[in-house]
């Protein structure tokens, strides 16, 4: 059987088919189109035709897509939604999307804060409000609003009050309400986890339209025998159903999959990775084979969210940055570039514009169009504009680094080429190969993963016994969900003490996560 | 006399931040506390100190508590009410005018939206020209003023007002209310009269917070010098050291952030060395082991590309920083100013040099 990878960026679309043993059995970029079906539809095409192998034999299918990200940004196909906020009097001079821009900000149909939420100590602030949310969701039926986002002051400490609108909002406005609750998807700080709530809230027909037209795209091509997933931006899969619940959760998966498949590309678990584009240069960390987290609140489409994202540094260098010298002698890099037309107007092509790539090929570093092209160009010059090229990688690579220490390097994307191998602050440079897809890779090798969740009173469980259980129980989650055991890791563990509840109960959290079988 | 609506807003926060030398909040939810209020409210009506009267009673407002529950809670829609009540009935009179006590992400703007949904009017001054850690450290001590009678307020509607015998008595009666309500509440401390304002406050900090916030907003715009050259020019600000994070030592005592932050130069700095100690805010920058500008003068890390201000809680290791110096307010340099806040006071054994001094002393 084959596992399918498949990354929707922003201008391209990728697929790579890859075997039992992991091996990369064919790969293909094709242009992401509008809609994205047709790019997955020409994409999955391709990669069948170059590899020749047979549709039914495609046992996974993974998928890595920013649309999300481009329905907020571009502000497209959002749904209308209600919000509710519990945690008056409190909250009461931040209403939601107070900050939000006006095109974005008329998603939401209706808005209400109403009484309830909790104190830092899991205390009541005041007591749920049904009556209010009660008259909120009957309203919000009414205007035939199909998705609800509920937030709730301390619900990352407590989230009964989030639970019971829920359920509530579910028994008024029917069971096929989509409902978004703060504490499943963002962490402290009320308007960030609202804001991201919103968001998600607002991605829900997004979501059911990539997630039926990826599996609208695999049928119509023949795979009949695989199982579908999309990938989530901390590097495990989720099932169709649970993406059509978080679709928040699928935004940044790119440079994440692109991350990971170069960590798998090169064997490496800890290391930087530098994603070179035509624009842009991606850097991210691994860390145990895992992309580090950013621990700053991230914006998205001019939203401030707090949810999980991978730390990614970008800069503006790419292969088709434009090089010049100024008056003093000096040269300068990008960060403005040529972009997706650079294979008219580099020099080496044929133009009349001097880019990055124009000065690798000169230096001799990559073979590439027609170098007598670049003969022209100075020594003196060309080593110049490598110099400020080399002082903006070293310089971002120390930026992402934790200490003075060395770090090891993995070159991936396209213009990977204009990156010189002996940076100062490595230990070593890898440059795999099939690097250029190593996102569609990093998709397809995604791992699943299984959640475990309990309260345990340490003065009945020590500690050391409650987490060795949870651990136990969420590797067994994961395997239900389809990982090979041997392969399964603990990614993520957690407890909090919470002080409303008598003993010492704290609330564990332990995450796994294997390769698929 | 004039309005402040959403877009002064933004200035302001970002400049206030800057202000904060380190310290003084994460501006983001004090800045939407005040767009809510304004938004509901309207605009906001400015008075230079000059156009108070000098009977008329001025009141600044700030918060108390944990940053990371008002991160959460917020501010709700009726503590200012409950405050001008109470503050009101005690001294018998209405409170003529609003004004912040420090600058800083946090505090420079809770004062603008209890201004907004009150009504009344914000003075254009506070009470240090910057951020400081504690209760005493505003130029209001020197001339005697009290921080009490000290009023609280929680969102549910709950009020109090302190009358005590010290500084440490208020802080720690405070705090033990503070928790009780809930961990973040807002207060009014140093209620004045114009007179007094006019003596002793940092006079147009809320204009200079704007003008600084919007030179940062657009730095990039500069024309016919480099950014960091338009930065330098609009603050006034003296560029002690350019440099990468390379060490971040941190420890918390007593409810403060201790910390020193060590620098490895860059640029025209390369090849030289720097640290910055700081105690939530920063008190004291020394470049290749001298010292070139200590407490109450205004040592401020700021972004080298975007020059927007990097407080103490988030400095990491490779991030690029320009240091600058800002001259303090003059009263902060005399001996009662020094007393209060200056280099000994915070554990640093020096005298205290202004910081031009220092610069014309220095390699520069």
């Amino acid at each position: 059987m084959y596992k399918l990878g498949i990354d929707v960026g922003g201008t391209n679309t990728d697929a790579v088919l890859i075997d039992e043993n992991l091996k990369v059995v064919a790969s293909v970029k094709e242009h992401t189109t509008r809609d994205a079906y047709d790019g997955i539809l020409s994409a999955v095409r391709a990669v069948l035709k170059e590899s020749g192998v047979n549709p039914g034999e495609i046992g996974q299918a993974m998928l890595g897509t920013t649309q999300c990200t481009n329905a907020i940004v571009e502000r497209r196909h959002l749904a209308p939604i209600g919000i509710l906020r519990i945690g008056a009097p409190a909250t009461l001079g931040i209403p939601p999307m107070v900050d939000w821009a006006e095109d974005l900000r008329a998603v939401a149909v209706d808005m209400a804060v109403i009484g309830g939420g909790f104190e830092y100590d899991g205390k009541e602030l005041a007591p749920f409000d049904k009556e209010a949310a009660r008259k909120f969701f009957e309203g919000l039926k009414e205007k035939n609003v199909k998705s609800v986002a509920i937030s709730c002051v301390f619900s990352t400490i407590r989230s009964d009050h989030e639970e019971e609108a829920g359920r509530l909002c579910r028994e008024i406005m029917g069971e096929d309400v989509h409902v978004s609750i703060s504490s499943e998807i963002g962490t402290m700080g009320l308007i960030e986890r609202e804001n991201a709530t919103i968001l998600n809230a607002a991605l829900y027909q997004v979501a059911e339209s990539f997630t039926n037209g990826f599996a609208r795209s695999l049928r119509d091509e023949g795979i009949a025998n695989a199982d579908i997933y999309l990938s989530q931006n901390d590097g495990t899969l989720m099932t169709m159903e649970y993406a059509r619940r978080y679709p928040i959760l699928t935004i940044a998966c790119g440079p994440t999959n692109s991350i990971r498949g170069a960590s798998y590309l090169s064997k490496w678990k800890n290391a930087i990775v530098i994603d070179v584009g035509g624009t842009t240069t991606d850097l991210g960390v691994i860390q145990n084979g895992f992309p580090r987290e950013s621990s700053v609140a991230v914006t998205i489409g001019g939203v401030r969210t707090n949810f999980r994202m991978p730390d990614v540094v970008s800069i503006g260098l790419g292969g088709g940055s434009v090089v010049r010298e100024r008056k003093d002698g000096s040269v300068t890099v990008g960060p403005d570039s040529v972009g997706y037309q650079i294979t008219e107007k580099a020099l080496v092509f044929g133009g009349d514009v001097c880019t990055a790539t124009d000065i690798a090929v000169r230096l001799g570093m990559t073979e590439l169009g027609d170098a007598s092209r670049v003969a022209h160009l100075s020594e003196e010059f060309a080593r110049k504009a490598m110099d400020a090229i080399r002082s903006l990688a070293e310089d971002s690579i120390d930026a992402m680094k934790v200490s003075s220490d060395n770090v090891d390097i993995i070159l991936v994307g396209g213009g990977s080429i204009i990156l010189p191998e002996d940076l100062s602050g490595a230990n070593s440079v890898s440059k795999p190969e099939n690097g250029g897809v190593a996102n569609a890779i990093g998709s397809a090798i995604s791992k699943i993963s299984g959640n475990y969740e309990a309260l345990v009173d340490y003065l009945e469980t020590p500690r050391e016994q409650a987490l060795e259980e949870a651990k136990k129980e969420a590797v067994e989650l994961a395997v239900q969900a389809g990982a090979v055991r041997e392969t399964v890791e603990i990614i993520d563990m957690e407890d909090t003490p919470l002080q409303y509840y008598p003993g010492n109960t704290n609330r564990v959290k332990v995450k796994a996560a294997g390769d698929l079988a | 006399m004039r309005k402040i609506g959403i877009e002064e807003i933004e200035d302001i926060a970002l400049g206030a931040a800057l202000l904060g030398a380190g310290g003084g909040g994460d501006p983001y939810v004090g800045k939407l506390v005040a767009i809510g209020a304004v938004k509901e409210c309207g605009p906001v009506t400015l008075l230079d100190p000059d156009e108070v009267p000098d009977d008329a009673l001025v009141v600044p407002i700030a918060m108390m508590g944990a940053p990371t529950i008002l991160a959460e809670k917020g501010i709700g829609g009726t503590e200012y009410r409950t405050l001008y009540d109470a503050v009101s009935s005690f001294y018998g009179k209405p409170i003529y005018a609003f004004m912040p006590i420090e600058a800083g992400g946090v505090n420079s703007m809770l004062p603008i939206a209890a201004a907004a949904r009150i009504g009344l009017p914000l003075v254009d001054c506070d009470g240090m020209g910057r951020a400081f850690p504690e209760l005493q450290m505003v130029t209001f001590t020197i001339g005697g003023g009290s921080a009490t009678p000290m009023a609280l307020v929680d969102e549910k509607g709950n009020s109090t007002i302190f009358r005590t015998i010290t500084n440490k008595w208020t802080e720690e009666l405070a705090r033990a209310v503070t928790m009780a309500c809930g961990g973040s509440v807002s207060i009014s401390l140093y209620a004045m009269d114009g007179a007094f304002m006019k003596k002793y406050s940092v006079k147009g900090i809320v204009t200079r917070s704007q003008v600084l916030g919007s030179a940062i907003h657009r730095v990039k715009e500069a024309t016919d010098c480099t950014p960091q050259e338009q930065f330098l020019e609009i603050t006034e600000g003296f560029p002690l050291f350019k440099g990468k994070i390379s060490d971040v030592l941190r420890e918390v005592r007593d409810g403060f952030n201790f910390g020193k932050v060590v620098l490895t130069g860059i640029q025209e700095c390369k090849g030289r060395e720097a640290y910055v100690e700081f105690q939530n805010e920063n008190l004291a920058a020394v470049v290749d082991g001298k010292i070139l500008a200590t407490t109450p003068d205004l040592i401020c890390l700021v972004d080298t590309e975007t020059f927007q201000p990097v407080p103490t809680d988030a400095l990491k290791y490779g991030k690029r920083v320009l240091v600058v110096g800002l001259p303090c307010f003059p009263l902060w340099r005399t001996k009662e100013g020094l007393d209060l806040v200056g280099p000994r006071y915070f554990g640093i054994d020096t005298d205290y040099i202004p910081l031009e001094e220092r610069w014309k002393g220095g390699e520069q």
